[in-house]
């Protein structure tokens, strides 16, 4: 397979050799996130000519990833609580593709669910969406400071209104 | 939004490399090929994931470098048909708001696929949904760096590896690729018309 001319400083077309898979595994935030990480301190470790030319996309690339992939929940997950997150799901009957943005997302609302779960209305009732934003909350951690505030502000809101 | 490509190629190492170990050259041969570079119909390349096969090297005459038959995965941006996605304003146009990922730009969620009623203000650059309540209309503007949650409806790859010189153009070689427009190669079509789409900030509970 020849290689065609590159447009430099453009990001462009190669043709690829033949694809075997296209769509071989879908990937997690938190997977690429702990890919990128751990290719970060490699290469920090090896401090070979990581600024010669040929690195620049790859250096460019990774550190645009991981600022976006940092800003998502995923950057408080472990390979355990994703594995315990997926045990949790099985009883949901959702599909992979469901799932997976459940667990990049992280939904705290009703209407989040709706719009990550398929005809979410006629296959979950009220009380499942409900237990699906529990299981999500509880497994899944957020960003602590948020979440500290939040209790402080629900505990607070209980006080004034003692049921 | 990341998934894993099988992919084959035949990486070529040139002779003063040879000291390096052969998975370490051609995975920094592969990086240097794809990272950052959007491969036709499959999507934008990100890293080498690992290399599953290798097979046998050889020297070709002629050519000092050896080369090498590869299996390997990468790690590729493609987000799949209605994921949902959260990205943050670039600007506004005519043509709808543009949003990006940071590693990822050509986002761009047309007119009709905003909240409706909506408007384009000329002044400001910027579209406005108008939200109607009992109280009247409330304009909430899209302001550029705002983060906004869409939903991915359609996508494109467009081929732009050179095609060769034009013979019937008249024109001087350099004007032309002036006016050539720059295509991007991959472009993602966005919508926010459904609750809990849009803007962060309009959906929060506090």
């Amino acid at each position: 397979m020849s290689e065609r001319g590159l447009q430099r400083g453009v990001r462009s077309v190669l043709r690829a050799d033949p694809r075997k898979d296209a769509n071989a595994a879908l990937l997690s935030n938190f997977e690429v996130f702990q890919l990128l990480t751990d290719l970060k301190q490699q290469r920090k470790d090896s401090g070979k000519h990581k600024q010669s030319s040929g690195q620049q996309n790859l250096n460019t690339i990774m550190y645009e990833t991981l600022k976006y992939i940092s800003k998502t929940p995923c950057r408080f997950q472990s390979p355990e609580i994703v594995r315990d997150f997926l045990i949790a799901m099985k009883g949901h009957k959702l599909t992979k593709a469901e799932k997976l943005q459940l667990l990049n997302h992280r939904p705290m609302s009703a209407v989040e669910i709706q719009l990550m779960v398929e005809e979410s209305e006629e296959r979950l009732t009220e009380e499942q969406i409900e237990s699906l934003l529990q299981t999500v909350s509880s497994i899944l951690p957020g960003n602590p400071e948020e979440e500290l505030q939040r209790q402080a502000t629900m505990a607070a809101e209980e006080e004034g209104d003692p049921e | 939004m990341f998934v894993l490509v099988e992919m084959m190629d035949t990486v070529r190492i040139p002779p003063w490399q040879f000291e390096m170990k052969l998975n370490d050259s051609i995975a920094e041969e592969l990086n240097k090929k794809l990272a950052n570079k959007v491969v036709y119909n499959v999507g934008l390349c990100i890293c080498l994931y690992d290399i599953t096969k290798l097979e046998d090297s050889y020297i070709f005459p002629g050519d000092g470098a050896s080369h090498t038959k590869v299996h390997f995965r990468y790690v590729v941006f493609h987000p799949f048909l209605d994921e949902i996605l959260i990205g943050e304003i670039k600007g506004c146009s005519q043509d709808g708001v543009h949003v990006s990922l940071g590693f990822f730009d050509d986002i761009v969620i047309p007119p009709e696929s905003l909240q409706q009623p909506a408007k384009f203000d000329e002044a400001e650059q910027v579209w406005v949904w108008e939200y109607e309540t009992e109280e009247g209309a409330h304009d909430l503007y899209m302001d550029t760096g705002e983060e906004i949650r869409f939903r991915i409806v359609d996508e494109s790859f467009v081929d732009t590896s050179p095609t060769g010189p034009s013979s019937t153009e008249a024109s001087t070689s350099g004007a032309t690729e002036e006016v050539q427009k720059k295509e991007a190669p991959y472009m993602l079509v966005g919508s926010i018309s459904e609750p809990g789409l849009g803007l962060l900030s309009w959906w929060t509970n506090s």
